[in-house]
Parts: C-alpha cells; structure tokens; sequence
C-alpha cells in the first residue's frame, strides 16, 4: 500500500480502517486528517479533487455508506468503518460507469475539475431516482459548482446517464 | 486548512459521551453530530477543541417520531431526513418548508437540526422556525436531563444557554393544536449561501381566530429574532388584510439587520415585512382543519 505522508512524531494519532471502492484500506492517521486528504495524500488517490476547502464547491463530494459528502468536511476518522465511494470507484471490469460514459459522450466537463464531484453526486441521485426531471436534477446538483458554468450539457449527461442505467439505450 | 490536533472519542452510548466530555475542563471537549458548522470553524482555528466527542455512532440519538400531539427529533437527525420526511407538513409545514432552503443538499445529508440549534449561528434557519412553532431543547448533562424552551436557548451570536459539559440531547415540538399551519421563507443570494433574510411563521386556529402565533426571523440580529409584537398583534384576531398589514408591519420594526454584503437596512426591513405578509397568507391557507 502507498503510504505518502505519515504522522509526524508526537502527533495525536489513530489507526483506521476504510472500505475504499470496495478494498479496505488501514493506515496509522492523524485524527486531525480530513477524509479528502486521506484519500488524495495518504492513499495517493487524486480523483477526489479540493476546490474551495470550505464546504461550498462540492469538487471534493464522495459518497460515504451510498451517501454525497463533501470530504473536506469529514474527517478521516469518522469515516472508520465505514465505506466509501471515490471517481476511481465507477469504473468496473466492464468499463466506464454509464455515469462516465454520459459526461463523456454529452461533454459534460470543460476543465473537468467539479467532474468527480458531479458525478458522485448524480450516482446516488440516479440510485434514488432513476428518471429525474430537469428540476430534480438541478435540484440534487445544487450543492456543486461548475465554474466553466457547464451546467447545460451536465443535466444532459445525467438524462443520458438515466437513459443507460434505466435500460432505454445501451 | 488543518484544524488543530484534537483527541477524537467515538462512544456509542450517551451516558460515554458525558463521561468522556467529564473527563476535560469545561468547554474544552466539543460535541461533534453533522460536522457542518464545527469543521469549518476548526478548519478555520475559530475552535481549537481539545477533544472531539463524535456521537455520529449514539444510535439512540437519531430518532424522530411523533410525540404528544408534538414531534421529537432526536440529535442525529439530519436536514436530510427533514425534507424527505412525511411528518412534516400540514401542522409542521413550517419544518418542512425549511428543511429543503437549509445550505445545500450535500451538506443537508450531513448537518442536524439539533446542531444548528446548538450552533446558534444568528443567521441558521432552524432557530426561527422553532421560535415561531414553538420548541424545548432537551440536554444532558452530568447532573442530569433538563429542557429549555426555545425562547431561552440564544443568548448571542454564537452563544447559548445550554452549559459546556450539556450534550443537546433532542428538539421537541410542543403540540400546535389540531388546526395550524405554517411557512418558511428565505431569501438567498444562492444555494448554499446564508440567509438574507428569513421569516419562519407559525399560526394555530381557535374557532376562526388566531389563538397562537409564532413568528421567527433569520439574520436580522445578533440571534434569530421572535417577532413578539406582531405575534401579540395577530392573537385573538381575525386574520384579514388590516391584521397582516399590522403584524407584518411590527414584524419589520422587530429585526435589527446591519448592512452588508447582502443588502441594506431598509432593504433586509422590507423584506421582513414582505414575507411576513406572504408567510401569513400561506400559513393560514395551509393550515390543517
């Protein structure tokens, strides 16, 4: 396992266990470490993006037990136990994720950066709904920002990500 | 941003959690249910808590269920659930109103109702609405259980009544008669951002006049504000358009809004009274029979 950062010595530490897109992942962490840096600095995984780092952007939304969280806004330990959903966890054996192939196929990124946010967010959306209107879609993505303003060609690709989940198109 | 270090405790009992806020000076070990506030702040080193007591695995805390002719929402119950939940229309229409217009949806999966009340942020949502329903915070601490009703939990920005050692425990909403209703109105510059202004509103009906009113107002004042004139004004009255125009009227004479990024005085004033009017027209058609 790549361990990138370790705690200083001294520091206030406790070993965790977290199932990450399904592998259960331990390390030694300083209580203080949020989940984000946890997964982008202790297990290297930088699918999971900062943006704002003040629970406003939602670039850094991962899914905790099936649930959208904004992982700059947990901390690490409190996910002990627990199960977590990255970016890098959407992809299967089989390929993309209907998810990923919808924003890939509608362009529904520009720079990209919000995009794992987005998407985390629109899996649990499309769990719970599975054919949302614009509004409800809208609505569920309220929580992230797009700072190309993309969102046209996002509510797209979520329409089209429902559209392969649901069965209509392949 | 780092917060400082703390010493993070996950009891999965409330009985664990007082003993272990027990084992620190006062207010040097801080309860941590949503997250949502207290994060941030520590991100920020606005709080630097020794200690961290996560009750997020105190399973007795996250409930809410019908009581009393009331409901009780126990302290790890999320915005979230809030919003999706069947309980709160009609008589509770003011909570329901309110949960979907609090932040945004990732951080309403994770924020409590009783967190925010706790937090006593001048400008949270769900301060106004209990002031305006009608509520008691019930608290543990090491000498045991207490209530507080609403009307005596904030007592600055910021700050409340409730002692250091006192884990928020649950909300109670006092029974609001069989035919009530209410709303909730805030303006926001965006999703996600603070209120403008809020105007949490609450009538309970007796025989075809007002026999209770509540009225509640968000980020017009070093904490949310009960309207008490207005209520005074709507009480026992007919509600026609001469007693709405009154109680919105005093409603605005109520708050105490600063300018500010957001708007003016006379502009957040205005407002006040605006939804005042609205809320009241709203809670009336939507009240239960």
């Amino acid at each position: 396992m790549t361990e990138v950062i370790a705690p200083l010595e001294g520091a206030i530490t406790r070993p965790i266990t977290i199932d990450v897109n399904g592998t259960p992942r331990s390390a030694v962490v300083e209580t203080r470490l949020l989940l984000v840096h946890f997964l982008r600095e202790t297990l290297g995984m930088t699918g999971t993006h900062i943006g704002c780092d003040t629970t406003s952007c939602g670039a850094c939304t991962v899914l905790l037990d099936g649930v959208p969280v904004k992982s700059c806004t947990v901390f690490a330990v409190q996910a002990e136990g627990h199960d977590v959903t990255t970016v890098e966890g959407l992809e299967s054996a089989d390929g993309l994720h209907p998810i990923q192939q919808a924003f890939h196929t509608e362009h529904g990124l520009q720079c990209g950066f919000c995009t794992p946010g987005m998407m985390l967010t629109s899996a649990a959306l499309l769990r719970d709904n599975p054919n949302p209107t614009d509004k409800e879609i809208r609505w569920a993505l309220s929580g992230n920002v797009c700072r190309c303003t993309g969102y046209q060609n996002i509510v797209k690709s979520v329409h089209a990500a429902a559209a392969i989940l649901t069965g209509e198109v392949s | 941003m780092y917060p400082a270090s703390f010493e993070y405790f996950a009891p999965t009992t409330l009985d664990e959690a007082l003993e272990i806020i027990g084992r620190y000076d006062e207010g040097e070990a801080k309860v941590l249910a949503g997250g949502q506030s207290l994060i941030p702040l520590m991100k920020l080193r606005f709080a630097s808590p020794r200690a961290l007591v996560d009750i997020n695995g105190v399973s007795e805390l996250d409930t809410m269920t019908e009581a009393g002719g009331g409901l009780r929402i126990g302290a790890l119950t999320r915005h979230k659930e809030c919003e999706r939940s069947e309980l709160l229309h009609g008589r509770f229409g003011a909570l329901g109103d309110a949960a979907p217009q609090i932040s945004d949806p990732i951080v309403r999966n994770r924020g409590t109702v009783c967190g925010s009340l706790a937090h006593a942020d001048p400008q949270g949502d769900w301060g106004s609405v209990m002031l305006a329903v009608g509520a008691d915070v019930e608290a543990r601490g090491p000498d045991g259980a207490r209530t507080i009703p609403i009307e005596e939990l904030f007592d600055g920005p910021f700050t409340t009544t409730l002692a250091p050692s006192e884990v928020v425990t649950a909300v109670t909403i006092r029974d609001p008669g069989a035919k009530s209703g209410g709303t909730y109105m805030k303006l926001e510059r965006k999703v996600g951002d603070f209120a403008t202004v809020g105007v949490a509103v609450h009538l309970s009906f007796d025989n075809g006049t007002v026999g209770r009113a509540g009225i509640g107002l968000t980020g017009v004042g070093p904490t949310n504000v009960k309207a008490t004139a207005a209520e005074a004004a709507l009480v026992g009255a007919t509600l026609d358009d001469a007693t709405i125009e009154e109680a919105a009227r005093l409603a605005a004479e109520a708050a105490e809004p600063h300018d500010d990024v957001r708007g003016t005085v006379e502009y957040k004033r205005n407002v006040v009274r605006v939804f005042t009017e609205r809320g009241l027209r709203k809670a009336a058609e939507g009240s239960t029979s």
